[in-house]
């Protein structure tokens, strides 16, 4: 599978990662190393993209908490759209829907976020 | 009765970061040609990655491999995951919860709660020379 990439874009004061490939430990390491690049600016609300990464594991979702629990300490807000059902289906196994939100497209979610 | 064996499909993974994928590509097929349902073909993909870097990250395998067989017995899937490792104790592996994950420092270990979530029944067998984890799923 080639190399995990994402690209982050600023939506007003929403953070968007687009990510693309197989979010393991090292797509969960790109993707908290951009956010936390963002928090030291300021950044709180951030949304993740994940049309482009229907392949996790259990290690790179384990570091989205670790996002999360930052994101706490700021007050910030954590959310996603476009998953793959089975995405879904692990951040609710995982718990990660009680901390951070789903939502159904982009613009769902940069309004939620609003 | 037929005295035809039930179809199976055998690998052998080297432990190399990524090669659960490997995995996965094998699980589609066979999943295919049981004709299941995406869903269900996901859910065998991801529980399949978790037991396979499962076994790559806790065995301590010096065999340096995990055999992989797929066994098509009519409507249902049956998958063992085997590594030639140190084995482990089921009750010791704590239920994780995202309440106590979010402030812990080990926010991993979720591998196993995943594959009971995912798949019909699982079953665990290890000893001091490997463990076998047994996953089923009806079609």
């Amino acid at each position: 599978m080639a190399d995990f990439t994402l690209e982050v874009k600023d939506e007003g004061d929403i953070v968007v990662i687009e990510t693309n490939g197989y979010l393991n430990n090292v797509g969960g390491e790109k993707i908290s190393q951009a956010c936390y690049e963002k928090m030291e600016n300021g950044k709180t609300r951030f949304l993740l993209d994940l049309e482009n990464s229907k392949v996790v594991n259990s290690i790179g979702v384990s570091i989205i908490i670790e996002i999360i629990e930052k994101l706490q300490d700021v007050d910030g807000r954590l959310g996603y759209y476009n998953l793959a059902p089975i995405v879904e289906k692990t951040f609710n196994i995982m718990g990660l829907t009680k901390y951070s939100t789903v939502f159904g497209s982009k613009s769902e979610a940069l309004e939620g976020m609003s | 009765m037929s005295d035809k064996s039930p179809p199976k499909v055998e690998l052998t993974i080297p432990i190399i970061p990524d090669m659960e994928l490997a995995a996965t590509k094998t699980a589609e097929v066979v999943a295919k040609h049981m004709d299941l349902d995406e869903e269900k073909s996901a859910e065998i993909s991801m529980a399949l990655i978790e037991a396979t870097i499962n076994a790559f990250e806790h065995s301590d395998s010096t065999e340096g491999n995990v055999q992989i067989h797929f066994v098509i017995q009519g409507e249902l899937l049956v998958i063992k995951v085997t590594d030639r490792g140190k084995g482990f104790d089921k009750s010791q592996v704590k239920i994780p919860t995202i309440e106590e994950k979010i402030t812990s420092d080990h926010k991993r270990g979720w591998g196993l709660q995943l594959i009971q979530e995912l798949m019909d029944t699982v079953e665990f067998e290890s000893t001091g020379e490997g463990t076998t984890v047994t996953m089923t799923k009806k079609k």
